[in-house]
């Protein structure tokens, strides 16, 4: 596997050795846009990341794993359908699975190919208004006990950028009220429900509360003058706080190499 | 048993070179494929005998307007010829290639170019706006550079006519649906209404890519026993024709439809061509390169070879077919899309294989680079093309179409905006203009075009440091140093139809300023020359009178063309569109952090606006509104363009501003709405001082469109500094007023106060009325 197509020179970030000791892996699968993004989220958070390629039979030597988002196989059939057949998503199902219990996040098409891998219940439809949707997106963090939300705190607005086609979530009534019940509704949209969602609901986690899927992008809302526009920032991000989606990679740090943060 | 190749081949009475000689009376179908009788004659001239089948296929959409530029080439020349060595100083490549580069500095370089896929997107507005944007980035790609940000003007008919809604949903989400599938940010673009366009809409794409210096590919074919190969998608039928027969034709109701000339988009096979082709640059394993659009394999084949230093053999039953019944002629015109040529030496066959296979995409090897001076292209080894390249790819046909000033020039100029019918009634009370810019802001051209651009992903990559509504896209190519591009379009077809050569002009300075207000300094054009048809001599007086009006500014703006694209034949039976020449201007910041965003944001901040204000309203929003087109566009001056944009880039880079807004369409009032919503902070404005030092009313003051003209926020503790620099730089500037945070109001003297959120109401809630 070669190393992700970088614009230029990867951001240099001081890291703490303890933290870059910290591997996490980004996977790319045909068709994945926001690979770079997650990688460089990982970066800022400062580990390392590393480029996981969906045909690999291995997962290797990481900490955590990250499913990006985009379109993989062009999302013909439905999103996430064929992706969650790549020999890299078995290691990843089974190390999600196992006593270890690998965290994984997936965002927007990672989210997807959850659910179809059934790591997570319930599943994504077109959005309600039928169109693609991009936007600046207010959450609630509803659950900080989850590997990628310790360092937020339960209730907790944030605002990261929101864009896809197909992210109303759909589950069965008794699945919702299990999710409810077991605290596994991590995020909620606040304010505007954008494409639908039963319970408005934005992500979820699985039991154990290392696997976590939303469809907004925390990777867009890790650094200062690329984030969302939120009204104090102003814009653009310029002296405002438009880093709200790095509490995620930070947290799996803090999972990572033991809470002593 | 016969393989189905042989079964399939056996249906075509395959017209070799060898029948041609020996048949020169056959019946060809050349005007049924789009050319004339004197260019039929000009083949068989070059040839020496009758063209075969095949040949008759390449000539046909070779030598077709959209590809041969047969028409404007004469005075095209001109971006050429009128260039200073301050335009030379930073340009790699120029014109004629797929797309000009800029050299950025530390080692980088840009590439940008701007296309029409204007035709196609009124057939079918989907698939024609999503394949214009695979077709423009193909174009980045062949240059060897990664796509990094993608950008659509696009202009409609009525907002209120039946079919607009039809065209605009289609195209919408048909660029949303391609572009956002390539992980492309698009970051701005512009959009109009009107009815001019309803027949025929514009919609433009355009495309930026960044590259290492040593990373710029040529489209060459070079290299005896070198290997020609195909990949991407298969060929299919879509698209056959469509140079030649849509792009070259107007619409009229006599002829059948012509969707079948419209191409199909995969952008999941174009994500995958992107990324394989970048693997494919970083090892070095392509000598030359050419993306397949227009005229498809009958293009890329001929301008590789042509631009060569030895010829080309081809085998083209080798080429992956979607159809197998496709014709040898179908196969050299088919427009199917994400598909690349490229010549590989016979070392690097493997290595490049070994890309093809990871990124799982088809590919085939059809011939070699000979040094005969020939493209020799053959089915089955019998010879069905044999011509110089050089004929078919660059010299084709040129005309020196007849033009002159058109008699009702003259009429249309005399008839002034004010005083006119259309002008009584005139606002002039505080509650008559705040309802004009109530009604201004709400208007079609005006309103917000969010509902647009929220279908756009404009955060992939992760390299977006400003998009729509500011003035100027900006994206940052260097994540160490923060080095980044910031990119405009404009036209403006009413300008342009009132003055061509100023029109013209006025679209080069507003993109200019635009690049500029962001605080980036303007270094390359590209221009998508949007007209009617050019056998019609007054719209061939306003092609020529807007190439000459732009190539002369450049000249004055230091800047150069170094790319772009010509689309004639718009328009609708006889009624030309408005003469549209959409301007995109690339600047450079060296730090994407100083770039200057659009709207104000701290209390108590200076306002001031830069510029003078004349009485110009002809060619205006107000007028549009009112229904009046008539009268002289506002007076063009390069030199305080020039001058405003050093004043805009310094204030920028040493933090004199927080904020700036060009002043375009819609003039003061539209900034100051602007301006005020972009982060919903109000002020409080008193332009006496305007008025009185102008010799203007209120109205004019705040809707003339006079241009060289910017409102920018200063701070506080920068107004000394700043006005100092205005100062010395003897440009004209004015307090008036300041920022207001608190108020939720933009309060005028003399106009009744108004509250943003009764503005932010009536800007939003145009698009969603007509198209929700």
């Amino acid at each position: 596997m070669t190393e992700l197509p970088l614009i230029g020179e990867a951001i240099a970030v001081a890291a703490e050795p303890r933290l870059a000791g910290a591997r996490i892996g980004v996977v790319t699968f045909p068709g994945t846009l926001d690979d770079r993004d997650a990688a460089r989220a990982v970066r800022l958070a400062g580990a390392t990341p590393v480029p996981l390629w969906h045909a690999d039979t291995a997962l290797g030597d990481v900490d955590a794993v990250v499913i990006p988002g985009g379109f993989s196989y062009g999302d013909y059939l439905r999103a996430g359908a064929i992706a969650r057949f790549a020999p890299l998503m078995s290691q990843i199902i089974d190390a999600a699975n196992s006593d270890a219990k690998l965290p994984v996040l997936g965002i927007c098409n990672g989210f997807q190919i959850l659910t179809e891998s059934h790591l997570l219940p319930g599943s994504m439809i077109k959005n309600d208004h039928l169109k693609f949707m991009c936007r600046d997106q207010v959450l609630r963090v509803e659950n900080s006990n989850t590997a990628w939300t310790l360092d937020y705190e339960a209730g907790q607005e944030i605002t990261v950028p929101l864009k896809n086609q197909d992210g109303q979530y759909i589950a069965d009534e008794k699945t919702l009220d299990a999710l409810e019940a077991e605290g596994r509704v991590v995020f909620r949209y606040v304010g505007f429900n954008p494409n639908g969602s039963r319970r408005d609901i934005a992500g979820i986690s699985n039991t154990a509360g290392n696997v976590v899927g939303l469809m907004p992008h925390p990777e867009h809302a890790v650094e200062v003058g690329f984030g969302p526009e939120t009204a104090l920032s102003g814009g653009a991000g310029i002296g405002g706080s438009d880093t709200d989606g790095l509490g995620f990679f930070t947290s799996v740090l803090t999972k990572i190499v033991g809470g002593a943060k | 048993m016969s393989t189905s190749a042989e079964t399939v081949s056996k249906k075509f009475n395959i017209d070799t070179v060898e029948n041609a000689a020996k048949t020169p009376d056959t019946e060809l179908p050349w005007a049924e494929l789009g050319l004339k009788q004197n260019e039929f004659d000009e083949v068989v001239k070059v040839l020496g005998r009758r063209p075969t089948g095949a040949e008759l296929a390449m000539y046909s959409v070779m030598w077709s307007e959209h590809c041969s530029y047969k028409s404007s080439k004469n005075h095209l020349r001109q971006f050429g010829e009128k260039v200073t060595d301050e335009m030379k100083k930073d340009m790699l490549v120029g014109i004629g290639e797929n797309a000009g580069v800029t050299n950025l500095g530390d080692g980088w370089a840009v590439t940008f170019k701007i296309e029409s896929h204007n035709s196609p997107s009124f057939v079918e507005p989907y698939q024609g706006a999503a394949t214009g944007i695979g077709g423009i980035v193909r174009d980045i790609i062949s240059m060897g550079a990664r796509p990094v940000a993608v950008m659509d003007p696009l202009r409609f008919g009525a907002i209120d006519h039946p079919d607009t809604a039809r065209v605009m949903h289609g195209a919408v989400a048909g660029i949303g649906g391609y572009g956002n599938s390539l992980g492309l940010p698009n970051i701005g673009g512009e959009m109009v209404f009107d009815s001019v366009y309803q027949g025929n809409p514009l919609v433009n794409a355009l495309a930026v890519g960044v590259m290492r210096h040593e990373d710029i590919r040529l489209a060459n074919a070079s290299g005896k026993g070198n290997k020609v190969v195909l990949f991407g998608a298969r060929t299919g039928g879509d698209g056959i024709g469509g140079a030649s027969v849509l792009a070259s034709e107007s619409f009229d109701d006599t002829k059948p439809s012509k969707r079948p000339a419209v191409q199909v988009g995969d952008p999941f096979a174009e994500k995958v061509l992107i990324e394989c082709c970048l693997e494919l640059f970083k090892g070095s394993l392509v000598e030359g390169i050419q993306d397949l659009g227009a005229a498809g394999i009958s293009c890329a084949t001929s301008e590789l070879a042509s631009n060569g230093d030895g010829g080309m053999e081809v085998e083209l039953t080798s080429v992956l077919l979607r159809d197998p019944t496709l014709t040898p002629g179908e196969i050299l015109m088919s427009e199917s899309q994400e598909r690349m040529m490229a010549v590989v030496t016979p070392e690097n066959i493997a290595a490049f294989e070994a890309v093809m296979a990871k990124w799982a995409v088809e590919y085939s090897w059809l011939g070699e680079v000979t040094d005969t001076g020939r493209l020799i292209i053959t089915w089955e080894g019998e010879v069905i093309v044999d011509v110089d390249p050089r004929t078919v790819a660059h010299d084709g046909p040129v005309y020196d179409r007849p033009y002159a000033r058109p008699e009702w020039q003259d009429a249309v100029q005399a008839d002034a905006f004010t005083g006119s019918v259309q002008d009584a009634g005139r606002p002039s009370a505080p509650a008559e203009l705040a309802a004009a810019v109530t009604e201004l802001i709400a208007s079609p051209n005006m309103c917000d075009k969010s509902w647009i651009t929220n279908q756009y992903d404009r955060y992939v990559g992760g390299n977006t440091a400003m998009a729509f509504p500011d003035d100027a896209g900006v994206v940052r190519v260097d994540e160490e140093t923060g080095l980044g591009v910031a990119l405009a379009t404009d036209a403006n077809g009413r300008y342009t139809y009132l003055d061509p050569y100023h029109g013209a002009q006025l679209a080069l300075a507003e993109a200019y300023r635009n690049v500029a207000t962001s605080g980036a300094v303007p270094m390359a054009v590209s221009d998508c020359l949007n007209f009617g048809s050019p056998e019609d001599p007054d719209v061939m007086w306003q092609l020529a009178e807007a190439i000459r009006g732009l190539s002369d500014a450049c000249m004055v703006l230091g800047i150069p063309v170094t790319g772009g694209n010509v689309s004639l034949y718009n328009q609708t039976g006889t009624t030309p569109i408005h003469p549209s020449p959409v301007v995109a201007v690339l600047g450079k910041l060296d730090d994407v952090a100083r770039r200057t965003p659009s709207g104000w944001r701290e209390d108590g901040q200076a306002i001031y606006l830069l510029g003078t204000t004349a009485a110009e309203l002809d060619g205006s929003e107000w007028a549009n509104m009112r229904g009046h087109l008539g009268g002289l566009p506002p007076q063009v001056d390069l030199g305080a363009e020039r001058a405003l944009g050093e004043i805009l880039i310094n204030a920028s880079r040493d933090g004199m501003v927080d904020s700036a807004h060009d002043l375009s369409e819609g003039g003061l009032a539209a900034a100051l709405v602007e301006s005020s919503l972009r982060y919903g902070v109000g002020a409080r404005i008193a332009l006496q001082d305007v008025l009185d030092r102008d010799g203007v009313d209120l109205f004019t003051a705040l809707f003339s469109e006079s241009q060289g003209r910017a409102v920018v926020g200063v701070p506080r503790s920068e107004e000394v500094r700043f006005t100092d620099m205005c100062t010395a730089r003897g440009f004209a500037h004015l307090r008036i007023g300041v920022v207001d945070a608190a108020s939720g109001k933009l309060e005028i003297n003399g106009v009744e106060p108004l509250s943003l959120d009764a503005l932010r109401e009536a800007h939003e809630a145009t698009l969603p009325k007509y198209f929700d």
